[in-house]
């Protein structure tokens, strides 16, 4: 079975929830991914790289009692060398206003691509950490944060 | 704008090749522009929308940030250095005011 891309899984996986698993049993045409614009945004930052599973950690509460304060953590297993290194690390919030949330720039003097900061969400959303290497290689991770008074 | 205080922590000494934690805290609003003020009206957009930290004038990290930060932006990173020197921090705010803070280290 060819390797699937994470964006690609995660799409399967929101097609088994609500109208579009409701869309998939009955056969009919399945309606687009709820966010178009994240996809565009994990599209332009990968650069014609395929997003693949691994070496991205996104640390994220499963619910978050208050949206406009949300602690996160993201790391990206690399070396750091000059060779080899994570050299941007983008991330997104697909039920935001403004999807994309930051955008991490590294070096080898980072040491290693990690990064603590809190974000806010406005409603229950998936979260996104896409992490471009030096090679162009393309990592993701995504994490599904329901919030319960959102803050945007 | 006035009254933001930049803060940030940096070990006094490190090792040749260590992994060193930083953290900075800057105080500011990171106003959405999305928020009714007590007039009702909408409360102009003002954040700070980037972040860098240099050591001896290379980059470390620098983040393009967006109202999606929370206020009082906290950041948690890591360097790993090989030399004694200089970190320098700067934020950048919407309104120009830029906000900087620096911090020696001795590398053994």
């Amino acid at each position: 079975m060819p390797e699937k891309s994470i964006l690609q899984i995660s799409r399967r996986e929101a097609l088994a929830l609500g109208a579009a698993g409701a869309a998939l049993a009955l056969g009919l045409p399945t309606v687009a991914f709820a966010d178009g614009e994240a996809d565009a945004i994990v599209a332009e930052f990968a650069g014609g790289a395929t997003p693949q599973t691994g070496r991205v950690t996104l640390d994220a509460p499963a619910e978050a009692a208050d949206g406009s304060a949300v602690q996160i953590a993201i790391s990206v297993d690399s070396p750091m060398t000059a060779d080899d290194y994570v050299t941007s690390v983008v991330l997104i919030g697909e039920g935001n206003p403004v999807p994309k949330v930051g955008e991490f720039h590294f070096s080898p003097l980072s040491g290693s691509a990690q990064i603590s900061l809190r974000i806010r969400l406005a409603k229950t959303q998936r979260v996104l950490a896409v992490a471009r290497m030096k090679d162009g290689s393309v990592f993701m991770d995504v994490k599904t944060v329901k919030v319960a008074a959102g803050g945007c | 704008m006035d009254g933001v205080k930049p803060r940030v922590k940096v070990p006094a000494t490190a090792a040749k090749g260590e992994t060193i934690t930083i953290k900075t805290l800057v105080s500011h609003p990171m106003e959405s522009g999305r928020r009714k003020g007590p007039d009702g009206n909408i409360l102009p957009r003002q954040i700070i929308n980037k972040f860098s930290c240099e050591f001896n004038g290379q980059p470390v990290l620098a983040i393009d940030i967006s109202t999606g930060f929370s206020k009082d932006p906290f950041f948690e990173f890591t360097a790993r250095l090989e030399e004694s020197g200089t970190f320098k921090f700067t934020w950048v705010d919407d309104d120009g005011s830029v906000y900087t803070e620096e911090k020696a280290i001795t590398v053994n």
